[in-house]
C-alpha cells in the first residue's frame, strides 16, 4: 500500500476531562476519534496525561466529564503498559498465554499462538524462563507478545520501547509496522521519541500539560511501506520539526532539541 | 561467587552459631563446676543432658503431647486464617466490620482468656488447641489479607481487560501473589502456636494423658527438680526451632524459584 485511508471511528472521545481523586487535573477538554486501522501516536511532556488517556480508552478508569462512544461494540483491547507487568511466578510463555487462558481458549491453539507471538518479538528461546531471568528490554518484549497473542482489534501501547536501546527500538518499530500493515488492527501509541512518532504513525497528536490537552493533530501523510530511507527524507525532518515545536511550546523542552539533525 | 563459595557460606551459617553455643555451654559448665553452684539453683549443661537421657520417657512423652497441640493449632490457624483472609479480601465492608475483632483476639493476653476457654470446652485437649489457635491465627489472617490485596495494579487491570472473572483473578493472580506474605505469617504463627500451647498447659495445670512440657516444668518446679525443669525448657526451645525451620523450609520450597526473599544472594 502507498497511501493510507482510515476507517470510521472505533472509539470517540468528546469533551473528556479527568480529575484524579487527589485533585490532579490530568486531562481537560479532550476531543479525539480513534479511527479503524490507523496508527495514532500521542506525544507530549511527562505528566501531560498520555497514560491516563490510554486508560480512559481502555475503560480502566472513568472520565470525570465527557462521553466515550464505541461504534461497533467494544473492541478487543490489547494493552502494553509502561512497565512489563509480568507475573513473577509464571514462566514467560505462561505470561504470554494469560489473556488466552482467561478467555478459556483450548490449550493447543493457545500454545500455537503463544509460540508465534514469542517468535515475533524474538523471545522464542526464553519461553521457559522466569521474568526475573530476563533483561528489562526482554521483559518488555514479553509483555508486547502477550498483547499480540490475544489478536486485539485495538492495541494500546504506552511507551513500549522506552526501555530499549536505539537499535532494538528501530528493529521492533519495523516489526510492529510490518505486523500492523499485515493485520490492520488499530494502534494508539505513546512515545517520548519524536523520530519514533513520525516514523510509525498515520496521525500524531501533540499534547500539553496542566491540564493535559491536545494542542495539535495532523496526518503523517507519507507513503507506505516506510523504510530506513524515510528517516532521512526532508518530509520526515519537516514533520519532526513541527512535532518538536508543538511539544516544546507545550512545555516539553527546547524546540528542536529532540530532533536528530 | 562460585558454587563452592555458596556452600562455604552455608557451612558458615551452621558452624558459626554452633561454635558460639559450644563456647557458652563450656563456660557455663566451667563456672558451675568451679564455683560449686548447687544443682537446685543452676544445673550444669552435662547434668541437664544426663537428665534428658534418664527422664527421656517422661520428657519425650510430654514433648509429643505439647508438639501435638501446637501442630494441631497451627494447622487449624492456617486453614481458618486463610479462609478468613479470603473472605476479607472479597470486600472492604466485610474486612472493616470483622477485622477489629481479629485485632481484639490478638491483643487480649491468652493467659486471661485461657481459664474461660478451659471451663467452656470440656475436652481438655480441644481447649488447649483452641487457646493455641487464638494466639497463632492473627499473623496468618493479617498477612494473607495484606497479600491478597497487594496484587500488582497493572496486572489487575490486565485481568479486567481480558474479561477475567472474580474467581480467575483470585486464583491466578491474588493467591500466588499472596504466598510470600502468607509464608511470612506462617513463620510467626509457628512460634506463636507453641507459645500458645505452653501457656494454655500452664493455665490448665493438669496432668493425665495430655501432660505436656509445661506441666512437667510446673511439677519439677514444685519438687525443686531444677535439672528436669531445664531439660524440659531445652525441649521446648528445640521444638520452637524445629517448627520455625519447618515453616522456613516450606516457604523455600514454594517460593525459591521466583520470590526475592528466597533467591540465592549471589545470583
Ligand atoms: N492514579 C493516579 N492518582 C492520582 N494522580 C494520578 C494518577 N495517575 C496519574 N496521575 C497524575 O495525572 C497526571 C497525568 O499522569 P499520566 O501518567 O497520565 O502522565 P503521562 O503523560 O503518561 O506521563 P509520562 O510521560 O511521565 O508517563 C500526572 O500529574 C500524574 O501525577
Ligand atoms: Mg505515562
Amino acid at each position: 500500500m502507498t497511501g493510507f485511508v482510515a476507517g470510521p471511528a472505533v472509539i470517540e472521545l468528546s469533551g473528556i476531562a479527568k480529575t484524579w481523586p487527589n485533585g490532579t487535573r490530568a486531562l481537560a477538554g479532550i476531543d479525539l476519534a480513534v479511527r479503524r486501522g490507523e496508527f495514532l501516536t500521542l506525544v507530549g511532556p511527562s505528566g501531560c496525561g498520555k497514560s491516563t488517556l490510554l486508560k480512559l480508552i481502555a475503560g480502566l478508569t472513568h472520565a470525570t466529564a465527557g462521553r466515550i462512544a464505541t461504534s461497533e461494540g467494544r473492541p478487543r483491547i490489547g494493552f502494553v503498559f509502561q512497565s512489563p507487568t509480568l507475573m513473577p511466578w509464571a514462566r514467560v510463555d505462561t505470561n504470554v498465554r494469560l489473556p488466552l487462558d482467561l478467555a478459556r481458549m483450548p490449550r493447543a491453539r493457545a500454545d500455537a499462538r503463544v509460540a508465534d507471538a514469542l517468535a515475533l518479538v524474538n523471545l522464542a528461546a526464553s519461553a521457559g524462563s522466569l521474568p526475573r531471568e530476563l533483561s528489562g528490554g526482554m521483559q518488555m518484549r514479553a509483555s508486547i507478545a502477550r498483547a499480540l497473542a490475544a489478536e486485539p482489534d485495538l492495541l494500546l501501547m504506552d511507551e513500549p520501547f522506552g526501555a530499549l536501546d536505539e537499535f532494538a527500538r528501530e528493529r521492533l518499530d519495523g516489526e510492529l509496522l510490518a505486523l500492523w500493515s499485515a493485520q490492520r488492527f488499530t494502534v494508539v501509541f505513546v512515545t517520548h521519541s519524536i523520530q519514533e512518532a513520525v516514523f510509525l504513525s498515520t496521525r500524531v497528536v501533540a499534547m500539553a500539560a496542566r491540564p493535559g490537552r491536545i494542542v495539535d493533530t495532523w496526518e503523517i501523510d507519507e507513503p507506505w511501506p516506510r523504510s530506513a530511507a524515510f528517516r532521512l527524507s526532508p518530509a520526515f525532518a519537516a514533520h519532526a520539526q513541527r512535532l518538536s515545536l508543538r511539544v516544546a511550546e507545550a512545555g516539553g523542552g527546547e524546540p528542536g532539541g529532540a530532533v536528530a539533525q | 561467587m562460585t558454587a563452592q563459595g555458596g556452600r562455604r557460606g552455608q557451612w558458615l551459617r551452621i558452624v558459626a552459631p554452633a561454635a558460639v553455643g559450644v563456647v557458652v555451654l563450656a563456660a557455663w559448665q566451667a563456672l558451675v563446676v568451679v564455683y560449686r553452684v548447687p544443682a537446685y539453683l543452676v544445673p550444669s549443661p552435662l547434668l541437664v543432658l544426663r537428665t534428658l537421657v534418664s527422664d527421656r520417657v517422661l520428657l519425650f512423652h510430654a514433648l509429643a503431647s505439647t508438639l501435638g497441640v501446637a501442630l494441631a493449632a497451627l494447622v487449624i490457624a492456617v486453614v481458618a486464617g486463610v479462609a478468613a483472609a479470603l473472605v476479607f479480601a472479597q470486600s472492604r465492608w466485610i474486612e472493616t466490620s470483622f477485622f477489629p475483632y481479629a485485632i481484639l483476639l490478638q491483643v487480649t493476653p491468652i493467659v486471661s482468656i485461657a481459664p474461660l476457654i478451659i471451663i467452656w470446652v470440656h475436652d481438655l485437649w480441644a481447649a488447649l488447641v483452641l487457646c493455641a489457635v487464638v494466639v497463632a491465627i492473627f499473623p496468618v489472617i493479617s498477612n494473607t489479607t495484606l497479600g491478597l490485596r497487594s496484587a500488582d495494579p497493572g496486572l489487575v487491570d490486565l485481568f479486567r481487560l481480558a474479561g477475567a472473572s472474580r474467581w480467575q483473578t483470585l486464583w491466578r493472580l491474588r493467591v500466588p501473589g499472596a504466598l510470600p506474605y502468607f509464608f511470612g505469617g506462617l513463620r510467626i504463627a509457628s512460634g506463636l502456636a507453641l507459645i500458645g500451647a505452653v501457656v494454655a498447659e500452664f493455665v490448665a495445670g493438669t496432668g493425665g494423658a495430655s501432660a505436656g512440657l509445661a506441666y512437667q516444668i510446673l511439677l519439677a518446679g514444685m519438687q525443686l527438680n531444677i535439672p528436669r525443669m531445664f531439660a524440659a525448657l531445652v525441649l521446648i526451645a528445640a521444638a520452637g526451632v524445629a517448627l520455625f525451620a519447618a515453616s522456613g523450609a516450606l516457604a523455600h520450597a514454594a517460593l525459591a524459584r521466583w520470590h526475592e526473599s528466597e533467591l540465592p544472594r549471589d545470583s
